[in-house]
């Protein structure tokens, strides 16, 4: 009886308490990948609005982040309306984003001068609510930063993706420091499935979920983006255990 | 051809073009006796009035278009104060380019000189060979002390008195005692003197180009204070939208001026994307580059003037069945007046065959294009400009190379597609007609994907020297 009164008493006290966390905050919905064993590793089902995703690129593409940009591409294709992507240096090329479902009618670019610049657009993007997403390159990414970022999502909902690339591979370090950001994701370039005739089927990348606020990193191959912003499960993976369960097991063995 | 006017009490050359100069007339002969010289003389009568107004119009053009402080610097000359304009052209020098070259097409032959001071500004552009001047300050000061004396704004006699005493050029001025030279010649030379050089100030009093709309408030006591500068700031902003609201127009540029008790002139410029008379919008917009105003002793005045203005109407909204398009003007204005205008755009569809020239920028809120790029062949996400050049292994002609080399690093070909041929644009030049580069899309050992293409200088596969490139990245 009394066990059964402490417990309900905790629960209301949690509830309680889960309310003042929340303060101010609106709940926004999430934007699936389509892809069940993803889904389960996001604490909401799927990559949250509202909030800044930080995403790099693994060996040689520290420097470059092509796949890093692609995948990117791919998550604010899946959203409908205006989306805003600052940059440094413009070597994107729109026709391949537009292969991965964003339209280029969709996009506005900036060009910033410096880091700094940088942030400061991608801090106004996030803040100004008309668009549906804000993508940014950066090298740096302070914790204050991040966190001005982190908050300006949620005072509008607007999804916001850093895109981590640095000038050296050494200076990918960097990734290693903690920021407010939600989600960390990096991704790798691997070799891609076989095909019967000689030419180069769909790319192959791994992604690793490294961080992710109150759920557990994992990591996937998957194929890269298709003409919608999806990826894939490749096919000669796709009747095996995915690698996120076979990492499972490890950690529990 | 000759302009020949009044000179004092006497009928003189005034003005010459290059090949009467050729034949020896000079300004400041006498009418008559060039005309001795040459009896088919072309003589036109000076007009110094309709050259004023004329020179006053292409002030107004150029206060739209460069800088908010822009003054005719009379008989033959613009003064733009370049303080913070600059970097919207894309620097200093690229700045004049565009000055010489606009006025070029319009059938004005311009010289520019960009300088710390006006008096030396106005003595390079007029002594220097060059048609367009960038100094920084050491070199400012060697070309300013070669240039001859007369570039100094001085009256004709004191000109010709130095003449007379040998000294002909500003280095030669500087070098003497001052005292002397002063007492031969007057104040006039001594300021002139340090105007040039900057060691005193001289301010340039803006054109006003009536029929703007504008507003004004002066105040009996100088203002310096940021918080008094922004309320005033807000009240401008305010006065401004109610007469732009009168007249159904909105301001697609602004300028604030705010006159100095010292007498220089310290200005901001905004520009929208599109017309617009919200006086929160607006003030927003000017307050975020209020910081950049350095208020010295005092602010006596400030004008703000909508430069350039548009009709405004009022415009249906939800149309039946048709999703609104989520209104970014704001944020548009916004970047805009923070990076600059012409690095905030759209990719567009350009009909060409080379990669590099498929895309062109377009304004960010341009109408949308339904012109899509061919969907059939993949592009990379990061393209190369100018293309790498790689060292390649390659097996046959016509197949990707085995290996290749770039960035000192060896990548070996696993998976390759291709070729995918790309012919030079004939309708551009003749070299590019024979020119063709043949893609392929290809992958190494670790799954990164490349895209690379051999460039030939004719159809022919074994003409020519085939010299491989890196051009995009997949991943």
């Amino acid at each position: 009886m009394s066990a059964s009164r402490t417990s309900s008493a905790l629960e209301a006290l949690r509830a309680e308490v889960a309310q003042i966390e929340a303060g101010e905050r609106t709940s926004y919905p999430a934007l699936p990948f389509g892809m069940p064993a993803m889904d389960k590793a996001l604490p909401s089902g799927g990559l949250a609005l509202g909030a800044l995703h930080e995403v790099a690129g693994g060996g040689v593409g520290v420097v470059d982040a092509a796949a890093a940009a692609l995948f990117s591409a791919g998550i604010v294709a899946r959203l409908d309306g205006w989306v805003l992507w600052c940059l440094t240096t413009p070597d994107l090329f729109a026709p391949a984003l537009a292969q991965a479902g964003l339209d280029p009618d969709r996009v506005i670019y900036v060009e910033a001068g410096s880091n700094d610049a940088v942030l400061a657009c991608f801090e106004e993007g996030l803040r100004h609510g008309g668009l549906v997403a804000v993508v940014a390159e950066v090298a740096r990414l302070p914790m204050t930063a991040s966190r001005r970022l982190q908050l300006a999502a949620e005072s509008t909902g607007t999804i916001g993706i850093a895109v981590r690339r640095w000038r050296r591979p050494a200076e990918a370090a960097d990734f290693g420091s903690p920021t407010a950001a939600v989600t960390r994701w990096r991704i790798t370039a691997v070799p891609s499935g076989p095909l019967p005739v000689p030419g180069i089927s769909r790319a192959r990348w791994l992604v690793e979920l490294m961080r992710v606020r109150a759920g557990e990193s994992s990591e996937w191959i998957v194929e890269g983006c298709d003409e919608e912003g999806y990826l894939g499960v490749p096919a000669d993976l796709g009747d095996r255990p995915s690698v996120a369960q076979a990492w499972d097991r490890r950690a529990h063995a | 051809m000759v302009l020949a006017g009044r000179e004092g009490n006497r009928r003189a050359v005034l003005a010459v073009n290059d090949s009467a100069r050729r034949l020896g007339i000079w300004p400041g002969m006498a009418a008559t006796q060039a005309q001795a010289l040459l009896p088919d003389l072309a003589t036109f009568e000076a007009e110094p009035d309709e050259d004023a107004a004329h020179l006053a119009r292409l002030a107004a053009w150029a206060l739209k278009r460069y800088s908010p402080v822009v003054a005719a610097d009379a008989p033959d000359g613009l003064a733009i104060d370049a303080t913070g304009a600059t970097h919207l052209h894309g620097g200093e020098y690229p700045m004049l380019n565009d000055i010489v070259l606009r006025l070029g097409q319009a059938g004005i032959e311009a010289k520019a000189a960009m300088a710390s001071t006006y008096g030396a500004a106005h003595a390079l552009a007029r002594t220097m060979p060059m048609q367009i001047n960038v100094h920084d300050f050491p070199s400012e000061k060697r070309a300013l002390g070669l240039a001859p004396v007369r570039a100094l704004r001085l009256p004709a006699e004191t000109v010709l008195g130095l003449k007379v005493m040998g000294l002909e050029r500003v280095r030669d001025l500087l070098a003497r005692p001052r005292a002397p030279l002063v007492h031969r010649f007057g104040t006039e030379l001594s300021r002139r003197l340090d105007q040039a050089t900057g060691h005193i100030a001289e301010p340039i009093t803006p054109v006003v180009v009536p029929d703007l709309i504008s507003v004004t408030r002066g105040f009996p006591e100088p203002i310096s204070a940021p918080e008094t500068l922004q309320r005033y700031t807000g009240l401008l902003v305010d006065d401004l939208c109610v007469r732009l609201e009168k007249g159904g127009m909105g301001a697609r540029k602004l300028d604030l001026l705010f006159h100095r008790i010292d007498a220089r002139v310290e200005a901001i410029r905004i520009g929208t994307a599109k017309p617009g008379r919200e006086p929160k919008h607006l003030s927003r917009l000017l307050l975020s580059r209020l910081e950049t105003v350095d208020p010295g002793f005092g602010v006596e005045r400030m004008t703000l003037t909508a430069l350039v203005a548009e009709p405004l109407d009022y415009k249906p909204t939800g149309t039946l069945g048709e999703k609104a398009r989520a209104d970014v003007t704001t944020l548009v204005d916004t970047l805009a007046s923070r990076v600059g205008a012409e690095r905030l755009y759209r990719m567009a569809l350009v009909e060409s065959d080379l990669p590099e020239r498929s895309v062109r920028r377009v304004a960010p809120l341009s109408n949308p294009t339904s012109l899509r790029w061919p969907e059939n062949w993949p592009r990379p996400s990061r393209l190369f400009s100018p293309p790498e050049p790689i060292t390649t292994v390659a097996l046959l002609p016509d197949h990707p190379p085995a290996t290749f080399t770039w960035r000192n690093t060896r990548h070996r070909v696993i998976r390759a597609d291709g070729p995918e041929r790309m012919h030079g644009e004939w309708i551009r030049s003749d070299a590019e007609m024979l020119g063709t580069r043949d893609y392929f899309h290809v992958e190494d050992e670790a799954g990164l994907r490349f895209w690379l293409f051999r460039k030939s200088e004719s159809v022919h596969p074994d003409t020519g020297p085939h010299h491989w490139f890196m051009h995009g990245l997949f991943a």
